[in-house]
């Protein structure tokens, strides 16, 4: 029997990923807050993380109609994306980062990845205890 | 790994605020310097800055579709167009012959405000970066 570490670890890895890739884009939006033009960005982690679900149970595979053909699996796109963010004020150089709120979201991101970080690192506990026996 | 690149797009907006704050040091130290003719007298200088595009390589890397920016880039810097401060002045000793010295056009209150800005943005840029440090230094000591 062979175990699968998908299974055993849940959606927490996924959520541990998708929470570095949302501080990436929000660190983004921080750095950006003086560049004229620049469009605050964000994603939709529930729309990310529902995508990601639907993928690992009924994943939807690509027409194979010859035996050459590659096995894949078609993205979520929809979900993917990244939305633009609408300010409470416009700026004058159009640029729509609210410093104060973003780095509250960084904050608050970055509190939700160690809330993952712990789900998963008690996975891999009790994975262990299972192993030892003890 | 996406938090290894909030160092990369901290950094890049540390290093953005540094020159800004470098181009306002500047301003402000030659805010008094007269010259006799338009040409010769200094302009103030103001950076210009635009959002940084993932590389070719991270754009192969996100199969998922999320093409973040990359930080801040400094497109260059430029010369205030404002006009510049004439004074009459014949018994100036770098006064022309028509008795006026030029004053560069460096707004001091602006640069004073600029300056706040830059310092406070490089303060978050950094506070930032030790957020990411942390979180992946925990996550470094995964199942341990």
């Amino acid at each position: 029997m062979a175990i699968s570490f998908d299974k055993a670890l849940g959606l927490h890895d996924d959520a541990m990923l998708l929470r570095a890739r949302r501080a990436e884009v929000l660190s983004n939006n921080i750095a950006n807050a003086d560049t004229p033009n620049f469009k605050a960005r964000d994603l939709d982690f529930k729309a990310v993380l529902e995508g990601q679900l639907e993928m690992t149970q009924k994943p939807l595979e690509l027409a194979r109609t010859d035996a050459s053909h590659a096995f894949g699996v078609a993205e979520p796109q929809y979900s993917s994306e990244l939305m633009y963010r609408i300010p409470h004020q416009a700026a004058v150089d159009g640029n729509t980062v609210e410093v104060q709120e973003e780095m509250a979201r960084y904050t608050k991101n970055a509190m939700d990845y160690q809330a993952s970080f712990g789900f998963l690192d008690r996975k891999f506990k009790g994975l262990n205890t299972a192993i030892k026996g003890e | 790994m996406s938090l290894s690149n909030v160092f990369n797009i901290a950094g890049s907006g540390m290093s953005a605020q540094t020159l800004r704050l470098n181009t306002t040091a500047s301003n402000m130290a030659n805010a008094q310097s007269v010259s006799s003719s338009i040409d010769e007298t200094y302009r103030a200088r103001k950076p210009v800055f635009s959002l940084r595009p993932p590389s070719v390589e991270q754009v192969k890397d996100n199969v998922d579709g999320l093409q973040p920016g990359q930080g801040v880039d400094v497109l260059g810097i430029v010369e205030s167009d404002a006009e510049l401060n004439m004074e009459y002045n014949p018994s100036h000793p770098m006064a022309d012959e028509k008795g006026y010295v030029y004053y560069p056009n460096v707004n001091v209150v602006e640069e004073m405000a600029d300056m706040i800005s830059a310092s406070r943005s490089f303060q978050i840029n950094a506070e930032m970066m030790d957020t990411a440090k942390q979180l992946l230094q925990r996550t470094l000591s995964l199942g341990q």
